[in-house]
């Protein structure tokens, strides 16, 4: 296994990181998840942090996002630092989770409407933004209907439109694809591409489709086991493991066993949940 | 204050759009009502305790808002499975004013609950002895909302599964509530008469039986004030404990 852990230092790094990680660790009890990691990522730049399941992925995403505390190590955000100033970093990104976090009884605006009031953004900069971000995802003619009456494609579409109504200078995205048809998966990237050049926001996302981060993201890095296996850009990556595609590189690294992920009760009770769903 | 004030708007259209949970709640108070006065209350007045009604009353109200409180506080775990509560947790608020603002939500609930009740028990024939205590008595059930709401969000922070909604709902809520002498007259005297003294619920009946008909046990001021301290106390130990919540 290549040991190439050089804080994501690489030919498409040019501008100033906006998200530096140092020495990041998380242990639950004996189990390290997250073991001593380090990277950046620049600002503007589609960032793709791949790895198998189990890998502290989800983990390191809730570190970067406050959900989580790191038993040790820093975390950067917009040059806030998480630990001493998490109000500001939390005001500096956007987040769209891997599983839906709106109010399913309450309508599209009225979701976007309580983010922006926790956000403290003043009423009429709110409401002409709300307007602007449902007519981007093509929601405006559905903003009175009730999030549960919504498609997958189109919860999603309103948590990307929810995760950028403050303005944020990072959007993460932990598996934004996830059970959608290619059809909306390509129209959600190219959302995102829009994003990403028109405001020039740094994305930060994790996918299982290896195809789609080899066509959208700048820079990546791989975890597995908690640390990083390699990093830099998807054609430094395909050199270092002599491979052609990002998904041979990335089972390269990473080996072709599959992995168990290890279920808390919350996760099992929402896949639980969305099994009877699916039943219905 | 705005913060406080979404999140308290919120729970209340969540609540107004649930037809179910609006009349399911409704129904539960009314079936007591009338099985229990229907039932109990020849037995009642045989042995000259007087009118059943007037005693089930505030019982059933006391019912209503510990049952509904509780509800709404543990409603913390709907939103940890459906995500919401992650939405809340990474924006830049304090975890204070989010769980403040749930629990105020919860509390109108509950309160606008109790109060149905209460007008709808008079088409059962009740009578409140004075009309111009029952504000006083609505103050009472805002108070013992508050109460109930702030422990189902100190209880529900620290679960995160249905299982250990149902265990709280059979182990502690009921026992509380069939202690409270909300449905028969206890002997304070008593070993159970001295155990109901340690249960909050007793104060709120009490002080309901009070307000409404004017038997009591307690002083008003009493029954107050230890509602007041448990609030305050409750309060501060759910905003602890959400401040802890992990996802």
């Amino acid at each position: 296994m290549p040991n190439t852990q050089n804080s994501g230092i690489g030919p498409w790094v040019n501008n100033m990181p906006i998200i530096e990680v140092k020495n990041l660790t998380k242990k639950f009890g004996d189990l390290t998840a997250v073991g001593n990691i380090s990277f950046s990522v620049p600002e503007g730049k589609i960032f793709g942090f791949l790895g198998p399941n189990g890998a502290g992925k989800s983990t390191t995403i809730k570190m970067l996002t406050t959900l989580l505390t790191p038993t040790e190590g820093t975390l950067v955000l917009n040059g806030h630092n998480v630990a001493d100033d998490p109000r500001e970093a939390r005001r500096s990104f956007g987040i769209v989770f891997q599983d839906p976090s709106l109010d399913e009884e309450l309508t599209a605006y009225e979701n976007m409407e309580i983010h922006g009031v926790l956000y403290h953004m003043k009423k009429n900069i709110r409401r002409e933004r709300i307007a602007q971000l449902l007519d981007f995802v093509e929601l405006w003619d559905r903003k009175d209907s009730k999030v549960k009456e919504f498609s997958g494609g189109m919860k999603r579409r309103l948590e990307i439109a929810r995760g950028l109504l403050h303005h944020p200078k990072v959007l993460f995205l932990d598996e934004p694809t996830l059970g959608l048809d290619p059809q909306t998966r390509n129209h959600m990237w190219e959302y995102l591409r829009k994003l990403n050049e028109t405001e020039n926001i740094t994305i930060f996302f994790t996918t299982h489709y290896m195809e789609e981060a080899e066509r959208i993201a700048d820079g990546i890095a791989v975890i597995d086991h908690g640390q990083i296996i390699a990093s830099g850009a998807v054609e430094e990556l395909k050199q270092q493991t002599s491979t052609n595609s990002l998904e041979e590189a990335f089972l390269k690294l990473t080996g072709r066993n599959i992995r168990d992920e290890d279920v808390s009760k919350a996760d099992a009770m929402r896949m639980h949940h969305r099994a009877w769903r699916r039943n219905k | 204050m705005k913060i406080i004030y979404i999140l308290w708007l919120r729970q209340l259209k969540r609540y107004l759009r649930s037809k179910s949970r609006v009349f399911g709640s409704l129904a539960q108070p009314i079936f007591f009502l009338l099985a229990l006065g229907a039932g109990f209350g020849p037995v009642f007045s045989r042995a000259g305790a007087g009118d059943y009604i007037e005693f089930l009353v505030p019982g059933i109200i006391s019912m209503t808002i510990i049952f509904t409180s509780m509800f709404s506080g543990m409603e913390i775990i709907w939103d940890k499975q459906f995500g919401f509560l992650k939405e809340t947790l990474v924006a830049p608020v304090s975890r204070f004013n989010i769980m403040i603002g749930r629990t105020l939500g919860g509390a109108t609930i509950a309160t606008f609950q109790g109060t149905v009740v209460l007008f709808l028990s008079l088409i059962a024939g009740f009578h409140p002895m004075a009309w111009g205590l029952v504000p006083i008595a609505i103050l009472v059930m805002f108070l013992s909302s508050l109460l109930f709401t702030a422990l189902g969000t100190a209880i529900a922070s620290r679960l995160d599964d249905m299982q250990g909604f149902q265990m709280i709902m059979n182990f502690l809520v009921m026992p509380i509530y069939f202690l409270s002498g909300a449905i028969f007259p206890l002997d304070r005297a008593s070993v159970l008469g001295k155990i109901a003294s340690l249960d909050p619920l007793s104060y709120t009946v009490d002080a309901l039986r009070h307000l409404l008909t004017s038997v009591h046990f307690f002083s008003l001021s009493r029954d107050i004030s230890i509602l007041a301290v448990l609030t305050i106390l409750f309060l501060a130990l759910g905003s602890y404990f959400f401040s802890k919540v992990q996802i």
